[in-house]
């Protein structure tokens, strides 16, 4: 073999290797039968990608709960429209979630709100907002036979993005010549929401806007009508692609792909999924689409059309978005309009020591000492008696939810019940200072079981 | 003899070059002064030439050149005449049949019209290389076996055209492109019911895997008994020697049966005449005479049942009185 054949050789190795490692998974794969044998009813599995797939989908931390009882939304703030149901903690707790779930980080409230003026619909974004609420609790409380009680957050769309990543507009295609040639026939361009195939790229606009027909396949053995030709088949191959790849499932997650059609052979996905596109097709047909005035140009697609939701708007590459996880258990107020909330008390924490500072908690609107309390007050007095000359410093807090003056009272009560503790322990009543805290932690969310506690130093 | 046991041709035979055998009669002059090019003789004969094009070769080649043309423009086009995406996006383009709403009348150029008009040439091309393939056989005064094997793969491709003109629209036709005439074949499929449910579908698939199982058993036969002379096979078939001999007992040694140095060829035609004949039986069926492949084999118990798994999965839009 001549040399330059040698390098030739281990040159075409070399490429072939390369686009091996770099452009296909490496095995194993994980594969789970989901049907009777035989039938290739299987979803592959890669487990490292579905690693990395599950590091994206957590879920942030619920903010704090409230404590019910608060006023009325409407009597603090004004041109409430949406949420006018919800008391003002839970209000103002919602507000701070969907600024973390959906406002860019350097704007926050100012996404959405023009500066101090809460009550102005100035901005385009509250306008929308207010609309993606409505849309929230419609998807919750009347599209139940596609998102279960799981339901849906402004986060399984936004995910911490002002616009979600996976939306979709009507598409014109790719510039072709001008003239009498060069004709895409609405397909032939790889388009990323059909995963790059040679079909039609924008079948969402004949399916997830306007109820197209989508059964192209007939029920008869023999023709008996059945208008629907290959144009129609491969339009609707398109938008399974992009189910498919939305979802990051194959044909077989919900079909027997022997009978695409039918549903006695079909696993109960594919009922969840019709669902799901008659969800979908009545969520832009009646809520995103119709908002197309409220967006400014730079928003709209390029034939002027409002953004639109697909498959994977919420899915994101998974079969259920965020793998599952029940965001609206901590939000129930976006479960549906008018609905009342389930009170959740928060437990009190224990009693914490950090650093030099001992930390009390107190259950809501009290002063009474945890009943684990005494074990740190023993602390605190063994340090007082091993060293005469400190004193202790006592501070109490609240937290913002309810009435101003009766809560910088509780705090103060809070302050005496550790100072009683202490000198009931035996340390003089002069050695306990009570001390106003220098400044309140803000504290706008609302009912906080970190924010109802007093803060002991011995100094 | 030794240097054919590789599987590569390892020596290449050099002699003057042959200029064909006289020929009967007198429909053509051969063209050229023949030439070597010894890569070619690594895997074939070296010798380039003579050639001969005639009338029908001239004219097939022209009609070709015309179709490829009119798609490779079009595709061009498609891309605004952007060469570097022409050459990215090349394995996606592609000129489509026309719409369905047209049926079988003539659409304007852009909507179809150059397809049909592509359609046409491509066709004329590959018919006319059908005349001059009859035609060269005949004036060698060879048996018209080659011609009549393309003519089974021209019946397929034909096919393609008369499925359409039978359920009445060109939308049915397949697209000139890479990957969306595959996304045709999956769509055909589909919409008719699962095309592996088609028993000429089925015929076609076995004579496929059959041709190409004989061309191995019978290419992997000569090979082993070339040191014998077995490459000779057609004097093997009237003067049997010992590769014959081997080979046949090696056969009916392993399988119990073996075919003659000269009826393995005649397997081997009809397998793969037959592969292209049943499958254009099978699309010429599809949606003329059976819409749904699949509950025509249930109907026919072709189609066996399985134990349901998902037990009371039911159609939503029959059980809450929704449109289909």
């Amino acid at each position: 073999m001549s040399f330059r054949l040698r390098v030739w050789i281990v040159a075409a190795v070399a490429l072939g290797v390369a686009i091996a490692v770099l452009r296909f998974e490496r095995p194993p794969i994980d594969v789970t039968q989901t049907g009777y044998r035989g039938l290739g009813m299987e979803q592959p599995v890669n487990p490292r990608i579905r690693a990395a797939l599950w590091e994206a989908n957590q879920i942030p931390a619920p903010q704090p709960p409230v404590q019910p009882g608060s006023p009325p939304a409407t009597s603090v703030y004004q041109n409430v429209k949406v949420l006018g149901d919800l008391d003002v903690a839970t209000f103002t707790r919602l507000m701070v979630a969907i600024t973390e779930w959906v406002a860019p980080k350097e704007e926050g409230c100012n996404y959405c709100h023009v500066g101090a003026d809460l009550a102005s619909d100035a901005v385009y974004t509250k306008v929308v907002s207010r609309r993606m609420i409505e849309m929230t609790r419609h998807i919750n409380a009347d599209w139940k036979n596609h998102v279960a009680d799981t339901g849906v957050t402004c986060y399984t769309c936004h995910r911490g993005q002002p616009v979600p990543a996976e939306i979709w507009f009507a598409d014109p295609g790719p510039k072709t010549a001008r003239g009498a040639a060069g004709s895409r026939a609405g397909q032939n361009a790889p388009a990323m929401s059909i995963a790059l195939a040679s079909l039609p790229y924008d079948p969402f606009s004949a399916y997830l806007l306007k109820p197209g027909a989508i059964r192209v396949q007939g029920d008869t053995a023999l023709p008996a009508g059945n208008p629907h030709d290959l144009p129609d088949t491969e339009r609707v191959y398109a938008m399974m692609m992009h189910l498919s790849d939305g979802l990051g499932v194959n044909c077989t997650f919900c079909h027997n792909t022997r009978s695409f059609f039918s549903w006695d052979a079909s696993t109960p996905q594919r009922t969840t999924a019709y669902h799901g596109i008659q969800m979908v097709r009545d969520l832009n047909a009646n809520y995103l689409d119709p908002l197309r005035p409220a967006y400014p140009p730079e928003r709209l697609g390029p034939l002027g059309d409002a953004p639109k939701a697909n498959c994977a708007t919420c899915h994101q590459g998974v079969s259920k978005p965020l793998f599952g996880a029940n965001m609206l258990k901590d939000y129930p107020e976006l479960a549906a309009a008018g609905k009342p909330l389930a009170a959740v008390a928060p437990p009190t924490p224990a009693p914490v020591v950090r650093g030099e500072v001992v930390i009390v908690y107190f259950p809501v609107a009290s002063a009474a000492l945890h009943n684990e309390a005494p074990a740190v007050i023993a602390v605190l007095v063994e340090k007082l008696k091993a060293n005469p000359q400190a004193k202790a410093t006592v501070s109490g807090y609240h937290s913002a939810t309810g009435d101003a003056a009766a809560n910088h009272e509780l705090a103060k009560n809070r302050a005496m019940s550790v100072q009683a503790a202490l000198v009931a322990a035996g340390i003089p009543a002069d050695r306990v200072v009570l001390e106003k805290p220098v400044a309140e932690q803000a504290n706008i969310v609302g009912e906080s079981p970190e924010a109802r506690r007093v803060e002991i130093t011995v100094k | 003899m030794a240097a054919y046991q590789n599987i590569f041709t390892s020596v290449q035979v050099r002699s003057p070059a042959h200029i064909g055998v006289p020929m009967s009669e007198g429909i053509g002059k051969r063209e050229g002064k023949p030439f070597f090019v010894h890569l070619l003789g690594r895997f074939g004969d070296a010798q380039i030439g003579p050639v001969y094009l005639g009338g029908t070769g001239l004219a097939s080649l022209i009609c070709g050149i015309i179709a490829i043309e009119i798609i490779g423009l079009n595709m061009w086009a498609s891309v605004g005449w952007d060469p570097v995406q022409f050459i990215r996006q090349l394995p996606w383009l592609a000129l489509e049949p026309p719409r369905a709403e047209y049926g079988l009348k003539i659409p304007p150029l852009n909507e179809g019209g150059w397809y049909l008009i592509a359609g046409f040439f491509l066709t004329a091309s590959i018919l006319l290389w059908w005349v001059r393939m009859y035609r060269r056989a005949r004036a060698l005064g060879m048996g018209t076996h080659v011609a009549w094997a393309f003519a089974a793969a021209i019946f397929l491709y034909l096919s393609f055209f008369f499925q359409p003109l039978l359920v009445g629209r060109w939308s049915e036709m397949v697209p000139f492109g890479i990957f969306p005439h595959l996304d045709w074949t999956a769509a055909f499929s589909i919409r008719y019911g699962n095309l592996y449910y088609n028993p000429f579908h089925m015929l076609s698939i076995a004579f496929l895997y059959g041709a190409t199982l004989l061309f191995a058993m019978h290419a992997a036969t000569i090979l082993a008994v070339s040191r014998f002379g077995g490459e000779r096979e057609l004097e093997q078939i009237t003067d049997r020697g010992t590769a014959s001999e081997r080979a046949a007992l090696f056969w009916r040694w392993t399988m119990g049966f073996n075919a003659t140095m000269e009826s393995i060829h005649r397997w081997a035609w009809w397998f793969a005449v037959l592969c292209p004949l049943t499958g254009g039986i099978g699309i010429l069926l599809t949606g003329t005479v059976v819409d749904n492949w699949f509950l025509w084999g249930v109907k026919h118990g072709l189609a066996p049942g399985y134990p349901d798994v998902f037990q009371g999965v039911v159609d939503p839009a029959a059980t809450m009185g929704g449109a289909k």
